[in-house]
């Protein structure tokens, strides 16, 4: 009996794995979803191989601002059509860069920016929530309240608030939203680990003269860090809009700078003459938002226990 | 039959009901011995009393059965001498010895390291007791190597003399001889040589408690085995760290009959092998008889009668007792009705006064329901609270 269980341990972990995986096939939706987010995370990573960093460079560029694209026709008078041979698939901005170019160029910056706010948030979030949650009493009282603050402050005011305060660096842009986003993570966790707290194998981890902290960190997380996981995926896309809203207001450290919303801030000025200036970039955020709150949903559904069978 | 030589004797002075065990210069040494633990638990409805001046001694080698109905304060006594009595649980008086030593008294630290070392509780439910997460292996080894000071120089310690015991030994195993004699001599064990000797240790308990094939076992996550592989590796998780008292919470009630008795073969197995103070707390009557050495049976919060097995069954005298005794099913004398005990378990917010037992006994007297009836010893090693003996 016990040698026939045994058998079946490796190739039902895996086939565990597989399930996951084939009802995320199955669903068309978060097979897109995935596709957007995957390939934008690619297309940053090799975004240096495929575009010349000095693209951005603004000296000894003769054109500004021209469409090159025989595809599409904007309908509008006098656009300036660019000089020469060279194709601008979606045209120059602004400064006579070529503006699929600089997408390219902005992606690296805006996952990178979207990924730290968000693995940062996770881990003070996390840590924070847990501990509270495990110890309880006045502890988990006090880190309550202090969320409560962040929550009664809409988010985008209090990084506008924070940015104009300190500086309109990146480093600033980053923590501000940071500052915002982590009290999230607080809540979802410690309701998580207050249920899990509760269960048998915690008291038996107890009973075995396990420390507290390694109940909590080694035992207790790991069994409630699934909805946090999803709630992160769901959260990349929604950092990457809020980062690209505040560029896009006014708050970059440099016109210059390839950054999404920067690059559709620039072009707002001439935005009747060149629309594809904010249209393009604009696309483009919301191709990775929708991309990783739709692959965030597929993990969510594919992990949950309901859905499954 | 390890029976001690114990005497209760009324305790000088004052408190009623409070006995002190007399033993010159104790002779056999108890591994655990509770005295008069008295537990409240304080909710919304009022103060439950839940123990009522608990009394029991354990010694080294023998398996006590503590029985009693649910909410009688079996496992209650269990979570209190581990020190983990939920948060609304407060300890009245009464002290826990642990070898001597008051765990009742020690500080945090102190009770979470002799839960480490000396204490091992095993629970009844093997499904839910066990980290979904993590493997089988890493959930055994992980209180050795957490604490691997601890048991550093035990684990050396085993490991050499399983080496220095074989007939011939390999190069390998020569030079891994030679590292572990320089570990011993220098304190100094490296986590990763912590870590192999603990799942070597991890691999010798789980062919302890007999599971095949361990070493597929150790990889394994809790989902996989069956509930008589999760109950065994869950013993071999407290055994591990080789305890000197093993408390039992109803280890065989979730399992079926045929496993049942295999889990408590093993018990007396460990028993034998490892010399540990086995506490097996069970409602279950049969096995009792099964496995233990002394029977303990506790009503609405305390110890209302102690005996050897064979005393026992052979002459129980509590009035409950005899009741327990009564409501055993016998194919052998066929009676149309089937006997029980009259009445339900007393409300231990408001607890009978006196004896807890007196408004469901049939042979309670005025004197009942005045005063707590005092241990009385009825025959060398035998002891019962009741008026009818005496008291």
């Amino acid at each position: 009996m016990d040698l026939e269980k045994t058998g079946v341990g490796d190739s039902r972990r895996k086939s565990e794995l597989r399930y996951t995986l084939h009802l995320m096939r199955q669903n068309p939706i978060v097979v897109v979803g995935s596709v957007l987010a995957i390939g934008s995370v690619v297309l940053s990573l090799v975004s240096s191989l495929i575009v010349n960093p000095a693209a951005g460079n603004t000296q000894n560029l003769p054109i500004r601002l021209c469409w090159n694209n025989p595809v599409i026709d904007w309908g509008i008078h006098n656009l300036f059509v660019c000089p020469g041979a060279q194709v601008y698939p979606l045209g120059t901005d602004a400064y006579g860069r070529d503006l699929l170019q600089m997408i390219i160029l902005a992606l690296p910056l805006d996952l990178e920016v979207a990924l730290t706010i968000v693995a940062s948030a996770v881990v003070i979030g996390v840590s924070m929530g847990a501990v509270a949650a495990y110890a309880g009493g006045l502890l988990d009282e006090l880190v309550l309240r202090i969320t409560d603050v962040f929550f009664s402050i809409p988010g985008l005011s209090l990084a506008i608030v924070l940015v104009t305060f300190f500086s309109h660096s990146l480093f600033w842009l980053t923590t501000a939203v940071l500052i915002t986003w982590w009290p999230t993570y607080v809540r979802l966790i410690r309701s998580q680990v207050l249920t899990e707290k509760e269960k048998a194998y915690v008291e038996a981890l107890r009973s075995t003269g396990a420390g507290r902290l390694r109940i909590l960190f080694r035992h207790i997380v790991p069994n409630s860090i699934y909805p946090v996981l999803v709630q992160a995926t769901l959260d990349v896309g929604g950092v990457i809009l809020v980062f690209s809203v505040l560029m896009f207001i006014g708050f970059s450290p440099s016109p210059l700078l390839p950054e999404l919303g920067n690059l559709a801030h620039a072009g707002i000025d001439n935005v009747f003459i060149a629309p594809w200036l904010v249209l393009f970039p604009g696309l483009t955020i919301l191709l990775i938002a929708l991309g990783f709150n739709l692959l965030g949903d597929g993990i969510r559904d594919a992990l949950d226990p309901r859905l499954r069978r | 039959m390890t029976e001690s030589e114990t005497h209760w004797t009324r305790g000088s002075g004052g408190n009623q009901g409070t006995y002190v065990q007399q033993q010159a210069p104790r002779p056999t040494e108890a591994a655990l011995s509770i005295r008069g633990l008295k537990v409240v638990f304080h909710t919304y409805a009022g103060d439950v009393q839940a123990l009522d001046g608990v009394d029991l001694e354990v010694q080294r080698g023998e398996i006590l059965g503590l029985v009693g109905e649910s909410g009688c304060g079996k496992s209650v006594t269990a979570l209190a001498v581990a020190g983990l009595l939920p948060i609304n649980a407060e300890v009245i008086s009464g002290e826990v010895l642990l070898d001597g030593k008051n765990l009742l008294k020690m500080k945090k630290e102190a009770v979470r390291l002799s839960r480490l070392n000396d204490i091992a509780l095993v629970f009844q439910d093997p499904m839910t007791y066990l980290n979904p997460v993590l493997t089988i292996g890493l959930q055994i080894t992980e209180a050795l190597t957490s604490d691997l000071k601890v048991f550093a120089e035990d684990l050396i310690a085993a490991r050499m003399t399983k080496l220095e015991a074989m007939m011939k030994r390999s190069l390998t195993e020569e030079q891994e001889l030679e590292s572990l004699r320089r570990a011993k001599q220098s304190h100094n064990l490296s986590n990763k040589e912590g870590k192999r000797l603990a799942s070597l240790r991890a691999l010798d308990y789980l062919r302890l408690v007999r599971l095949s094939e361990p070493e597929k076992v150790l990889k394994m996550y809790p989902f996989e085995l069956s509930g008589g592989m999760r109950q065994r590796a869950m013993i071999a998780m407290a055994l591990v760290r080789r305890p000197r008292v093993l408390l039992a919470d109803e280890i065989t009630t979730a399992l079926d009959v045929t496993v049942q008795a295999q889990i408590l073969e093993l018990l007396k197995d460990l028993r034998d092998k490892i010399d540990a103070a086995i506490v097996l707390i069970t409602h279950d009557l049969a096995v009792v008889s099964e496995v233990c050495d002394r029977v303990a049976v506790m009503y609405a919060g305390s110890v209302v009668e102690v005996a050897g097995l064979v005393e026992f069954f052979k002459n129980p005298s509590h009035p409950y007792s005899k009741g327990l005794m009564a409501a055993i099913l016998r194919p052998d004398l066929s009676s149309e009705t089937l006997e029980s005990i009259k009445g339900s378990v007393p409300d231990l917010i408001n607890p009978p006064s006196g004896c807890r037992f007196h408004p469901r006994c049939p042979y309670a007297y005025q004197k009942c329901p005045e005063s707590k009836p005092p241990m009385t010893e009825v025959s060398p090693g035998h002891a019962v609270t009741c008026f009818l003996y005496g008291g």
